[in-house]
């Protein structure tokens, strides 16, 4: 437990979020290294099922990063996005999941220093709430049984 | 040509998929005509032994109903399995474990506590629970283990088909069993079902647009009798729900709840759920969207209903 890293999966909008983290990439800002970043056309896009699936083989906590409110480039994805984190956070609770696991920011295609603050912030929660305990309901690999 | 051989089996249910084959009414003629059943324990007086002395695949196929809850329904899955050539995961809880799935919100030791103790017509002071063995003066008792998590019959043995439904609405029913009858066998995995597409193509209520500004439960207000019941804020599952069923709850002033599980290609029927319903909350500001969601007191239970052991999560993590 000491030793924990936890392991972050960063859902990022290509339009906003991704092109930040770019930003702070080409800053040379520093930030956690737990973050694995997937992008997305659209946080919008972030159907909660991959929120499920990336909690269900390993991930400790995952990170939906959308455009701030207004500035959807598909107009109104992120708000789509806006309500669902709210109702998933409260199914996971029921699941026995910490809702801040989950977690839903608007960063901009201007905010490298934005995304660098979150990621920490972020890993730091994760660490202090520790890994995910699935005891025995561990054989989360889900069978293909509907192709 | 040799009769068909048949069996079926109810594992954790209600009996109400028992019900369900037998309201193919005089379809059953029929069925007798071409079927000779060799196993079945709510109607027919055959033994677990007469099961075990049967040559491996001679039984034609298996309607197996019921949920995975404990040692014995594993056993006869296995046992099953093994006797039958075609194994039928027939209704929801084989399926992807429908209402007794949702004691995975809770483990082995709560469930007792709530089923021996905690229920008003119970009164047990010595706190007693069911063990697996136990000494009488005649010898020592042994009954089956009871699991921590319910499972479904794909997750417990190899299932040939799967027939949706709490219970199998008679049209599907009927559809199984033609397949069989008649030996035109759809791919090994199919859902065998009238459509492979949500309810709402089936429904006959008019739809315009989906935006909620309050949920309601079904108490709560009398729906109008035309009009697409989400739109009037129920929680009615039909867009994520595969149709076949005829839209019959929705016709009824119900809303739909889910049994017939998720359409073709959706892995999990409860994500798929949030992810629409939430998306129709006519609202972009976070305080009103936390008000509207307030109005859905039990997520998990309502999106989950016949699927939390089917689920990604398979069930709750309880500390």
């Amino acid at each position: 437990m000491d030793n924990f890293e936890p392991r972050i999966v960063a859902f990022c909008c290509n339009w906003c979020s991704y092109a930040g983290a770019d930003l702070a990439g080409t800053s040379r800002m520093q930030y956690a290294p737990n973050i694995r970043v997937i992008r997305v056309m659209c946080s919008g896009r972030v159907n909660p099922l991959f929120v499920l699936k990336a909690l269900s083989i390993g991930a400790d906590g995952v990170l939906v990063l959308g455009c701030h409110p207004g500035d959807c480039h598909y107009i109104e994805g992120n708000y789509k996005t806006m309500r669902r984190i709210p109702l998933l956070k409260k199914m996971l609770k029921q699941l026995g999941i910490e809702e801040e696991r989950v977690r839903l920011e608007w960063v901009s295609a201007s905010e490298g220093a934005r995304f660098a603050e979150v990621t920490n912030d972020f890993t730091q929660t994760i660490r202090k709430l520790g890994p995910i305990s699935w005891n025995h309901s561990k054989e989360n690999a889900k069978e293909a049984k509907h192709g | 040509m040799a009769k068909l051989k048949v069996a079926l089996y109810w594992a954790a249910s209600c009996g109400g998929c028992e019900i369900a084959t037998l309201a193919i009414h005089e379809k059953i003629l029929k069925l007798a005509e071409v079927a000779d059943i060799v196993f079945w324990p709510v109607g027919l007086d055959f033994k677990y032994a007469d099961v075990e002395n049967m040559a491996d695949k001679s039984v034609d196929a298996c309607l197996f109903n019921g949920a995975i809850r404990n040692e014995e329904n594993e056993h006869m899955a296995k046992l099953l399995r093994a006797k039958s050539k075609i194994m039928i995961a027939y209704g929801s809880c084989a399926v992807e474990g429908c209402i007794p799935g949702l004691s995975n919100f809770y483990n082995r030791q709560l469930t007792f506590d709530r089923v021996y103790i905690e229920t008003p017509s119970t009164e047990n002071p010595k706190r007693i629970f069911p063990q697996t063995r136990f000494k009488v003066p005649e010898g020592e008792l042994e009954i089956p283990e009871f699991y921590d998590t319910v499972k479904t019959l794909a997750q417990t043995v190899d299932v040939d088909y799967f027939v949706p439904g709490c219970p199998p609405e008679e049209r599907t029913t009927w559809l199984a069993l033609e397949a069989l009858i008649s030996g035109k066998l759809p791919p090994k995995g199919t859902v065998i079902s009238h459509s492979a597409r949500a309810l709402c193509y089936e429904c006959p209520r008019v739809r315009e647009e989906k935006k909620v500004k309050k949920f309601y439960r079904p108490y709560e207000k009398i729906p109008e009798p035309e009009k697409c019941l989400l739109e009037q804020g129920f929680l009615c599952y039909g867009i994520a729900t595969r149709g076949g069923c005829g839209a019959l709850c929705p016709q009824a002033n119900m809303p739909c709840t889910g049994c017939y599980g998720p359409v073709e290609g959706v892995i999990d029927q409860g994500a798929h759920f949030l992810s629409a319903l939430a998306s129709i909350i006519d609202s972009n500001d976070p305080e009103e969207i936390q008000k509207i969601i307030d109005d859905i007191p039990d997520p998990a239970g309502t999106f989950y209903r016949y699927s939390l052991p089917d689920s990604l999560f398979r069930r709750a993590i309880v500390k």
